[in-house]
């Protein structure tokens, strides 16, 4: 009765010991789970509350007209408002999978409206900048790319 | 710690009051969960940065949320108004977890 016993709870323990790491692993995937599908106008809704931003001037968006290779394409953006007016810039690359690509929340410690990083484009897209200033409203520029070679895989 | 990172400021010498550049780099593959391993032919799970954030001295200067389309090696770059001699530390995390620290020195001449 005794190795009985015995034998049920190591058999118990293991399932649960073998169980469990599968279980972290799947909430560990969850959480990162990559690029979600989804169009343009649904990631701006999610990433801008639901406002429309409005093409100014006001807003430079720095890229190379051509870019050969789609997996490294550097992006700049200055805003000309005052750095105590801008909140945040946004950028979105129109047609990958998921085209939020990075938002930077700024503060007046900034200086200067100012930022740059290299994304991916899976094909030839417009790219979008978008400003997010103090009082809510959202001023954008855009600006076409054509890619040689897609950085998607 | 992880990653190898780096931080650089332009320009080299500077006065208080003045705007600043920072660049920074992180060694970081971002898989973005569409990349096929070339040996397997199975997707590479996804792996990438979230967020990174800007702390000079105790303040929060910058957040930057990141998505997995932003290219390998991601390279950020932005100003800073120095207005004292204190530390720049930036924090990279990524989905899995692992953390990033540097911090450089930020002295004012």
């Amino acid at each position: 009765m005794n190795r009985r016993k015995f034998l049920k709870t190591v058999a118990i323990s293991g399932a649960v010991v073998a169980v469990s790491p599968s279980l972290v692993n799947l909430k560990a995937e969850a959480k990162g789970e990559g690029l979600k599908k989804r169009s343009l106008e649904e990631a701006m809704k999610d990433v801008l509350k639901g406002k429309k931003p409005v093409e100014s001037d006001k807003v430079k968006l720095i890229a190379p007209s051509i870019a050969e290779n789609g997996a490294v394409v550097p992006i700049k953006v200055n805003v000309a408002e005052p750095i105590e007016n801008v909140k945040a810039i946004h950028i979105f690359a129109e047609k990958n999978p998921d085209p939020w690509t990075v938002s930077v929340n700024l503060t007046p410690q900034n200086g200067k409206a100012y930022f740059a990083t290299r994304i991916r484009l899976a094909k030839t897209m417009d790219v979008i900048a978008v400003a997010e200033l103090k009082d809510g409203s959202m001023i954008m520029a855009k600006k076409a790319i054509k890619v040689t070679i897609g950085g998607c895989g | 710690m992880g990653r190898t990172a780096l931080i650089r400021v332009k320009p080299r010498r500077y006065k208080k009051g003045d705007i600043i550049r920072v660049d920074s780099v992180i060694m970081h593959p971002m898989y973005n969960g569409i990349i096929k391993d070339k040996k397997t032919g199975k997707p590479i799970p996804p792996h990438y940065i979230t967020d990174v954030e800007v702390y000079y001295g105790d303040q929060l200067v910058t957040k930057i949320n990141v998505n997995a389309s932003v290219s390998a090696n991601p390279y950020f770059s932005f100003n800073l108004k120095v207005d004292k001699e204190a530390p720049l530390k930036m924090v990279w995390k990524d989905n899995k977890g692992e953390v990033t620290e540097k911090t450089i020195k930020i002295k004012p001449h």
